[in-house]
């Protein structure tokens, strides 16, 4: 009988810590087959953030290192610029690269080192317990907005891939998401890209993924996907803003 | 006999070079094959040559948009084995600290040069020495040490920059190299020697898994069990450490009454005040650290034995004293001279301070 489907060599065989319905295993899941698909886990380095994902080494079956909090692009920089011959891809959360390390992802962008910088958007922050993230929606409640976002007191939704889009440095930003199997294979196109780009030496490229975070959304796994397909793609359209390649 | 590049000019076995300039030398000569960092006064001369000849030692050199983004690419650069270093001065050696606590956890050889100056907050771009207990007490956070050097002399600078690099990478931790402003901005003759002889296999690297297991290079360790053994496990190196790396310097060690206690820059005023008071026939000697961490002990231990007391001189209100006391176990009288907000202790101000210590 043919196998049609199967773990990408790329995945380690391992429980996951992850929410029911959290939407980084299916990103972690995409990353991975890309990976087995332009056969560069051998010569791979991914980063892990701090947050939820901060044990993804956990599940990869490559070379991978923890940065503190919002810095991976400045240790993805120093991988790079030490080793330009490997491939190297960060992943950061919203609180990672949209608050504590804004500096490092725009100047990383700026420089247009030639990384890959996959960025989960889930409006939250879930490892510390449901505060609010730079991208949180406005009236969104969280543990640190009781009474919802506020913008004059919290300021407005971050727009990670329309700032970094006009930066000359950057050569593909795209956001995707991952509620729903017809968009999980966009994003796998768009993350496969923006490997490609780097393979091909373009710059820096990231992909924004708009991911489902049930527990702090306070939402079932359903109605978290629903969340996202509906109201968050209205704050955070879903498209190409930039492609120079 | 070898000759060396000064930018364009080929120049003989002696160079006049400012410490920064010698510390940068030294580093590309010891195989540093990556810089980081961000301007600020005193240490500007280390990015400014590491700007143009780190490139043609085939390295890189990159100005980062701030001094944690600097730690960060060092941190990213050691782990692939690269020779990695960066630099600053006392407020931006503040913003390394959560770095050098990462590189610390994470094991990754490092030097992290702090030129210091005057503080505490933006203080002044004069000479200083008040970022001593952040130094050599962990600066950053959790059970966690550096080693500390402590050059006197622009050939120091040069010397201890080589040898601070193997001893990153024989121990993989962070080395600092802490100087002050003058040593970094004054002009002496170096000559480099050789760089390292140190041959290390760096089987711990991250550069892809291809024909092994994949690695992980990381510093959150969940299992209070496991996080409890890492510390100790740390704990083990650095006794090692404190066991076979204390270095000094100590002139008059037999005879001396009273024993001066300098680092780096007073380290060379007392110098003068030692030599000039012997040739009065005063007993006067004097211990320099080289390592503050670990800090010589065992020297310390000795000396205690037959001097009467001891006369710290810092650029700050006192911080290294609190090491002497420990080494001695307070069995002879600690005296302390500073000078600080840039200032610097003249000749006749130590000479006043010995006096008064003999009545």
């Amino acid at each position: 009988m043919d196998k049609i489907f199967e773990k990408p060599e790329s995945i380690r065989d391992a429980g996951t810590h992850y929410c029911p319905g959290c939407g980084h295993g299916i990103v972690h899941r995409v990353i991975c087959e890309v990976i087995d698909d332009l056969g560069i886990r051998e010569k791979l380095i991914g980063i892990a953030p701090v947050g939820c994902a901060v044990i993804a080494y956990d599940y990869w079956n490559f070379d991978v290192t923890e940065a503190a909090h919002g810095r991976v692009p400045a240790v993805a920089t120093g991988i790079k610029r030490s080793l330009p011959d490997r491939i190297v891809f960060g992943y950061q959360g919203d609180g990672d690269l949209g608050a504590i390390g804004t500096a490092e992802i725009i100047h990383a962008a700026n420089r247009g080192e030639n990384i890959t910088i996959i960025f989960v958007n889930n409006t939250v922050y879930g490892m510390t317990g449901g505060q609010m993230a730079p991208t949180t929606l406005l009236k969104q409640k969280t543990a640190t907005t009781p009474s919802g976002r506020e913008q004059k007191i919290h300021g407005f939704p971050l727009k990670v891939c329309e700032l970094l889009s006009v930066l000359p440095g950057v050569v593909y930003a795209e956001r995707v998401t991952v509620h729903s199997p017809q968009n999980i294979l966009k994003a796998k196109r768009a993350i496969k890209k923006a490997f490609e780009n780097q393979i091909k030496g373009l710059g820096f490229s990231i992909v924004e993924v708009l991911s489902p975070c049930p527990t702090y959304l306070g939402l079932s796994p359903k109605d978290a996907i629903k969340f996202v397909g509906e109201e968050l793609t209205k704050e955070y359209p879903l498209k190409i803003f930039k492609d120079i390649t | 006999m070898a000759t060396y590049a000064v930018g364009v000019v080929i120049v003989a076995k002696k160079v006049l070079m400012c410490g920064n300039e010698a510390l940068a030398e030294a580093a590309i000569r010891a195989g540093c094959r990556f810089y980081a960092g961000y301007p600020i006064t005193p240490q500007n001369e280390i990015p400014a040559y590491m700007s143009k000849h780190m490139p043609e030692a085939g390295g890189v050199f990159i100005q980062s948009e701030s001094e944690l983004a600097a730690i960060n690419m060092v941190f990213g650069s050691s782990l692939t084995g690269t020779r990695a270093m960066t630099s600053s001065s006392s407020p931006g050696i503040s913003l390394k600290q959560e770095g050098i606590s990462y590189l610390a956890a994470c094991e990754l050889p490092s030097i992290i040069v702090n030129i210091m100056r005057g503080g505490p907050g933006l203080g002044n771009i004069g000479p200083g020495q008040s970022d001593y207990f952040q130094a050599v007490k962990g600066g950053g956070h959790g059970d966690y040490h550096m080693i500390v050097i402590a050059p006197a002399s622009c050939q120091e600078i040069s010397d201890l920059t080589m040898l601070s690099f193997d001893l990153a990478d024989k121990y993989r931790m962070p080395v600092m190299i802490l100087g002050d402003g003058i040593l970094g901005q004054m002009m002496e003759p170096v000559e480099f020697k050789d760089g390292t002889k140190l041959e290390i296999k760096k089987d711990w690297i991250l550069d892809g898994c291809k024909g092994r297991k994949p690695r992980v290079i990381k510093s959150l360790i969940l299992k209070e069990a496991e996080l409890e053994e890492f510390n100790l496990k740390l704990q083990k190196k650095y006794n090692q450490i404190k066991n076979e790396e204390q270095r000094c310097e100590v002139l008059y060690r037999d005879d001396s009454e009273i024993m001066l206690v300098a680092y780096g820059t007073p380290s060379r005023i007392c110098r003068s005040v030692v030599e000039n008071l012997r040739k009065k026939g005063k007993k006067v000697g004097m211990i320099r650290p080289i390592t503050l961490w670990p800090f010589p002990e065992r020297e310390f231990k000795k000396l205690a034995k037959n001097v009467k007391s001891f006369l710290v001189v810092e650029m700050s209100c006192g911080q290294m004293i609190e090491d002497v006391k420990l080494a001695i176990d307070c069995a002879r009288p600690v005296h302390f001279y500073g000078r600080t907000g840039g200032e610097i202790s003249s000749e006749d101000e130590i000479i006043k301070e010995i006096e008064n210590i003999n009545g």
